[in-house]
């Protein structure tokens, strides 16, 4: 599992890869019978997805006919030579590729400067070029006096005999314990976070947990299962030099009923890895020995790997799920999540396909020495776990993000996503927290944000 | 955050380990891991994994029946390459920070023909690239699924 904690979120780690969920990925039900349709649909977000890739700062080209008409801000960031020889290949096949949308800043944006090609994009950016919250909407949400409390932990969302939210329980750095009253609670904490708080949250009125009447809080985990494949070309290319991720194809992402699974994936592309990952993962992999033979051996793999990975979309079971450890807790004796989760025989037969069709490509690059890497517990992308719908009996919120059993009480990330998707998942989920930002608002002004 | 250090008979033995898993190279015009700088590295750096690499060092002085240091040279690739093929997480570990030091060494960079810097603040510079190789894309209809 990875979780980051630190003002900005999970987008202080992550590699800033900006697909969109797909008109299709709100139909999933309609169109292939499994699974469950969204309660909104692609063109409800369209604005807010707009929106969003103006206050993040995304680059990318528009025209792509894997994608309704969109127009990103910036231009995209450079192929390379990983790109170019990757981008030949996908055409010598015939499949689709486009220069992926990225939340990196290409050219100065906003008083953010432009990427410099650092390649360290996942793990944060020094040149601020790479759109995190905290130097996007926190900045704007400062300047709009919301006051940011940091090293703060909630345990505990309270409810009143009503039950309506009344405030949050939280620790601070020094371990103390305060209550913070609300009108209004809004959960950001994932699809991880998310469901430990509310099932932590037990009282009379929720014994299993805040709005969980349904026992769908924790329910249906997903993640997106992951087929890594990797070969290597006899010339040096981009190595680490530039955003790891330059290229995208959809060729596979709708469903086929020729193929043996339902649904599908993106493949993103990369350029290249670093000197001391190439050392590492080549001697843990057992290409890269010992002794003499090394420093030979070292310099016919660096800079010469290119690779692609499908982000496979993970369908919701009920089984896989966040529960309370019943002995774990945290340095506060806050109970730490379980968590349970088998990968789908549909997923097993989607990363065969895509190990295949990608070992196609690299062979197309020039590539050799082909290799691939299964991550099917691929606990980076959180989603599901207090899940959008319109049967309270079913579903966790309603259709703009409040929860059926508490009125005052609302989520805007990743637990609320009904269904996976094949893509990376932070600018759909960012368009979703405006657009459920923009209902509280509208709702506000009608009367009706608590009927 | 305080971790604790190797004795010096576990220091000796990882240097020896380090020589022979990256030795010197005179026709790269490299040190070996075991160079005095990157050892020093090597040590500093092993923080976290300090665990992992005693209980490996425990190990290898177990397959070399005392100190893995003493061995002759012939008999101590022998042990090493014995050590390498059990593997393990506490190899891997241990191995993961030879390399990062190794690799990170300003005469290994320059032989490898990188700068010996930081990424920032100069950065590097990556071609655009062909962007014509898309005109065969943009020919295609589109291929998103509609919905409505």
């Amino acid at each position: 599992m990875v979780n980051f904690n630190g003002v900005g979120g999970s987008t202080i780690m992550y590699t800033a890869h900006y697909p969109r969920l797909k008109p299709s990925d709100f139909r999933v039900k309609t169109l292939d019978g499994v699974a469950d349709d969204w309660p909104i649909d692609y063109q409800t977000l369209e604005p807010f997805f707009a929106e969003n890739d103006r206050m993040t700062g995304v680059s990318g080209l528009a025209g792509d006919p894997a994608y309704p008409p969109k127009q990103p801000p910036m231009p995209p960031i450079p192929m390379g030579k990983s790109g170019q020889r990757l981008a030949q290949a996908m055409n010598k096949l015939g499949w689709h590729w486009w220069p992926s949308d990225t939340s990196i800043a290409t050219v100065d944006y906003e008083g953010r400067g432009r990427c410099l090609n650092l390649g360290h994009c996942t793990p944060g950016c020094a040149q601020g070029a790479k759109a995190s919250t905290d130097i996007t909407y926190w900045p704007a949400a400062l300047r709009a006096g919301v006051e940011l409390r940091t090293r703060a932990r909630v345990c505990e969302i309270t409810v009143d005999p009503n039950g309506m939210a009344t405030g949050a329980v939280y620790y601070d750095e020094k371990g103390l314990k305060h209550f913070q009253p609300a009108e209004m609670v809004i959960l950001a904490c994932n699809g991880v976070g998310t469901p430990r708080l509310m099932l932590n949250s037990q009282s009379g009125k929720f014994p299993n947990g805040i709005a969980n009447t349904s026992d769908q809080v924790g329910r249906n985990l997903m993640f997106h299962p992951y087929a890594f494949t990797y070969g290597y070309v006899d010339e040096p290319l981009d190595g680490n030099h530039g955003p790891p991720l330059c290229l995208w194809s959809h060729e596979f992402y709708e469903t086929d009923k020729a193929r043996d699974f339902v649904r599908g994936y993106i493949f993103q592309f990369g350029r290249g890895t670093g000197s001391i990952v190439e050392a590492i993962t080549s001697t843990a992999n057992g290409r890269l020995p010992w002794g003499e033979d090394h420093h030979k051996v070292y310099r016919s793999l660096l800079n010469r790997r290119i690779y692609l990975a499908a982000i496979c979309e993970d369908l919701p079971e009920a089984h896989n799920r966040v529960t309370l450890d019943p002995a774990i807790k945290d340095s506060n004796g806050i109970p730490a999540p379980r968590i349970d989760y088998t990968v789908s025989d549909n997923s097993r037969r989607m990363m065969a396909h895509a190990h295949a069709r990608a070992t196609e490509v690299l062979k197309a690059a020039g590539a050799h020495t082909i290799a691939y890497d299964e991550v099917p517990n691929s606990g980076w992308h959180l989603l599901g776990t207090a899940r959008m719908g319109t049967d309270p009996e079913r579903s966790v919120v309603n259709g703009w993000g409040r929860c059926h059993d508490v009125k005052n009480l609302f989520i805007v990330d990743g637990s609320i996503w009904v269904t996976s998707g094949g893509v990376n998942p932070t600018s759909t989920i960012q368009a979703l927290a405006l657009y459920i930002a923009d209902s509280i608002k509208k709702h506000l002004a009608d009367g009706t944000l608590f009927e | 955050m305080k971790y604790p250090t190797l004795t010096d008979a576990e220091a000796r033995d990882l240097r020896a380990l380090a020589g022979e898993m990256i030795p010197a190279s005179t026709t790269y015009n490299v040190p070996g891991a075991d160079d005095d700088l990157i050892f020093a590295d090597i040590l500093r750096s092993l923080e976290r994994d300090t665990a992992d690499a005693r209980t490996a060092l425990a190990h290898l002085a177990k397959l070399a029946g005392g100190a893995f240091a003493d061995l002759p040279a012939d008999r101590r690739r022998a042990v090493a390459a014995t050590f390498k093929q059990q593997g393990g997480a506490p190899l891997f570990a241990l191995n993961r920070v030879v390399l990062l030091c190794y690799y990170r060494d300003d005469r290994v960079m320059r032989s490898l023909g990188q700068e010996p810097r930081p990424p920032f603040p100069k950065g590097h510079v990556v071609e655009q690239g062909d962007w014509s190789l898309l005109d065969p894309v943009k020919k295609r209809a589109p291929i998103w699924r509609r919905a409505d």
